[in-house]
């Protein structure tokens, strides 16, 4: 896909002059806060598996040459396949070699955000191969020619009207005075054009939430069921997963769906996890007769051992975007690549270059609320910074968010100070916001806030007022 | 050199692998030998009969629906009911269970019982869970021989039986009977872990029921 990560300003103020963009991600901000708030608070042991679910990831990337071969050596035994793809490329070679060794004309595709950094269907379509996204979000997005602007949910920046005009373009087949004004109409729709294509499929291509090295197992966490019927019906299964995914037992799978779905959208469990382990068996009734694993490196073996390490912890849940302002301003495609919100600005740059992806880590008012939400701990606003250092060094700010940087950057050499000035954050911005409380010159976020006023947070924390109102109330009826 | 060489090559040297093999080797091994258990939520841990409840509640809460019975020969009529209340056609599809199959269908001679795979255009498919999981309302189902696993998915209504002394309180149980009846390190091609009903949230963030897989999700449970 075509990169503008480098224009983020530009995209940024474009986003917030698109009215129906500002109206659809207005759900973002209503409906997962609440969600996994809830969810979260409804599991007293979360918080501790949090810190198990980091120790987990942090114990497995220790070792995660051993894990990977204990993997593979189970994955043989249960008769699937695992190639080994350093690059994007060598990844979308191995999926043609597969589709032409099945002469697939149809593949089905299960929700990946993997596929989506290798852009894997643009490369099936000019090979002649049709790719089918058969996710929801995902099938209305590819009918619109568009990328995921939401890692979970990738078509979140659409309204219904828009999926209405699009599915009747789409199915022109179909009687031209039936109604979809409603999802649920529009989401029958889909089921029923969608369930020919998993039939017709030769090859269903999924991602992995987790591979397993005890069994050699690869896991999928959905909603819709689309992933299970991708991974089931055609005759060849491709799993493309990348190399962290991997976890060593089923117990340490368990632990971290615990949060995952909680922190994605506040279920305790999503609706359909499963675990597959090779192909069909003899005597099954069903199931696909091949079954490959492509594991794939593009850039994760350079993050180990650096200051970007903690980001190979990412289980992709979302909840980092879902509590950012900055997400909450602009809305994911102005980051301009596939990995949007607080973890796309720490791993764009990871992955595609610091001259590309660069300006991503500026997108941030460092308010710590992704941090504080990972299920995963991963201390996203330091690597951020890490990123500004970089690019401040390599002098490509220009030169008044040098002086900002630089301002900044002394506060962050001194970490007692910085955890000063952040616990002052709420004042200062709050000064900013003038009496008017919208902040118009957000000090280091210049081209953006110039546009849109953001709302300044109010001058004391919740708990603060709170406790103020609470013991005037005492002090009334006493 | 192939990818894989590359890949673990540069792995190894990045976590400096070299030095200290046989420490890393050993902490590897002994994880994948002995699974360490983890945290297992409070909530799961009641007596059988509080793991039964809360399996039933957290089911409900997902939007499934639930039955207790008390013996298996009760689930055909249960099933039967289940067809008639929700206007469906006196047909199911099931696969060859040995405990399915031992329960006595012949006896409603107006419902249609087929064998096998589904092909997508069964509106009712029956399985037998492998387990219950009270923590989160979730039934285990494998595939095999007998169960085929397209009867989780492309019906319309998904009829799943499970047996009260099944439930576990806890995922970790559930895996930890899955090793004992299949051998360590092995698992039957599919394990489905299935909460409630098929659902979006894709259209404006307004949580539908069935997406792609079953849009009702009955639980039978029996003992
Ligand atoms: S960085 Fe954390 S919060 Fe963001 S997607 Fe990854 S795991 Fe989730």
């Amino acid at each position: 896909m075509e990169v503008t990560s480098p224009t983020f300003k530009q995209n940024a103020v474009n986003a917030l002059h698109d009215a129906q963009l500002q109206k659809a991600l207005g759900n973002v901000r209503a409906g997962f806060i609440d969600k996994r708030r809830k969810a979260a608070d409804a599991l007293p042991e979360f918080d501790a598996l949090r810190d198990a679910a980091r120790d987990i990831k942090d114990h497995t990337l220790a070792h995660l040459d051993l894990y990977l071969e204990a993997y593979e050596k189970k994955v043989t035994e249960s008769g699937g396949h695992v190639h080994w793809a350093e690059t994007a490329e060598d990844a979308r070679r191995v999926v043609l070699d597969i589709c032409r060794m099945q002469n697939a004309r149809t593949v089905t595709k299960g929700k990946s955000m993997i596929t989506e950094e290798i852009a894997l269907n643009d490369f099936l379509q000019l090979a002649g191969i049709k790719a089918v996204e058969t996710d929801l979000g995902e099938y209305i997005i590819q009918l619109r020619n568009e990328h995921p602007s939401h890692i979970i949910a990738p078509a979140v920046h659409v309204n219904k009207d828009q999926v209405e005009a699009d599915f009747r373009r789409a199915h022109d087949y179909l009687p031209a005075d039936r109604d979809l004004t409603e999802p649920e109409t529009l989401l029958d729709e889909a089921r029923r054009v969608l369930r020919a294509q998993y039939f017709e499929a030769e090859i269903g291509i999924t991602g992995a939430n987790f591979l397993v090295a005890e069994t050699g197992s690869s896991v999928i966490v959905t909603n819709e069921g689309n992933g299970d019927l991708t991974q089931l019906l055609p005759r060849v299964h491709i799993v493309v997963a990348s190399i962290e995914k991997i976890v060593p037992t089923l117990n340490d799978v368990s632990q971290i769906l615990r949060v995952l779905a909680r922190s994605a959208t506040g279920q305790d469990m999503s609706v359909y996890t499963t675990l597959s382990t090779g192909p069909r068996r003899k005597g099954d009734p069903d199931g696909p007769e091949q079954y490959h694993v492509i594991l794939l490196d593009n850039g994760r073996t350079s993050m180990l051992g650096t200051e970007f390490q903690d980001m190979l912890r990412c289980i992709r849940c979302g909840a980092c975007m879902n509590h950012c302002p900055v997400y909450h301003a602009v809305g994911g495609h102005a980051y301009g690549w596939v990995y949007p919100g607080p973890m796309g600005a720490v791993l764009t740059p990871s992955l595609i270059g610091v001259d590309q992806g660069g300006h991503l880590p500026n997108a941030s008012t460092f308010c710590g609320r992704c941090e504080s939400v990972c299920p995963m701990r991963i201390p996203l606003p330091k690597m951020m910074r890490h990123w500004r250092e970089r690019e401040f060094e390599r002098g490509l700010n220009p030169a008044t968010q040098r002086y900002g940087m630089k301002i900044w950057a002394a506060f962050a050499k001194r970490p007692r100070l910085y955890n000063f000035a952040t616990s002052m954050a709420i004042p200062v911005l709050a000064l900013f916001g003038g009496r008017r409380k919208r902040f118009s010159a957000l000090p280091l976020a210049g081209g953006w806030t110039k546009h849109r006023d953001l709302p300044a947070p109010e001058r004391r924390t919740f708990m603060q007022q709170w406790r103020e109102r609470e013991s005037r109330k005492q002090g009334a009826s006493a | 050199m192939s990818g894989r060489d590359a890949i673990l090559g540069k792995l190894r040297q990045t976590l400096g692998a070299d030095t200290n093999d046989a420490t890393r080797r050993e902490a590897v091994e002994r994880r994948l030998a002995k699974p360490p258990r983890g945290i297992v939520p409070e909530r799961g841990q009641g007596s059988d009969a509080q793991k039964v409840k809360l399996f039933c509640q957290m089911a409900e809460a997902v939007s499934a629906s639930v039955t207790r019975v008390r013996s298996p020969e009760r689930v055909p009529r249960v099933v039967s009911d289940y067809l008639r209340a929700k206007n469906l056609p006196a047909s199911v599809r099931m696969g060859t269970d040995r405990r399915l199959k031992a329960m006595p269908w012949d006896k409603l001679k107006a419902l249609d019982v087929k064998s096998g795979p589904s092909d997508g255009f069964d509106e009712v498919g029956v399985s037998h869970a492998f387990a219950g999981i009270a923590e989160t309302g979730t039934v285990a189902l494998l595939s095999g021989k007998d169960n085929p696993s397209t009867v989780n998915f492309l019906p319309e209504h998904h009829i799943v039986v499970v047996d009260v002394k099944d439930i576990a309180g806890d995922l970790e149980t559930v895996l930890t009977g899955l090793r004992r009846k299949f051998g360590k390190g092995r698992m039957p091609r599919t394990l489905n872990l299935v909460t409630g009903p098929s659902r979006s949230g894709d259209i404006e963030q307004k949580i539908i029921l069935g997406a792609h897989g079953p849009r009702a999700l009955h639980l039978i449970v029996v003992g």
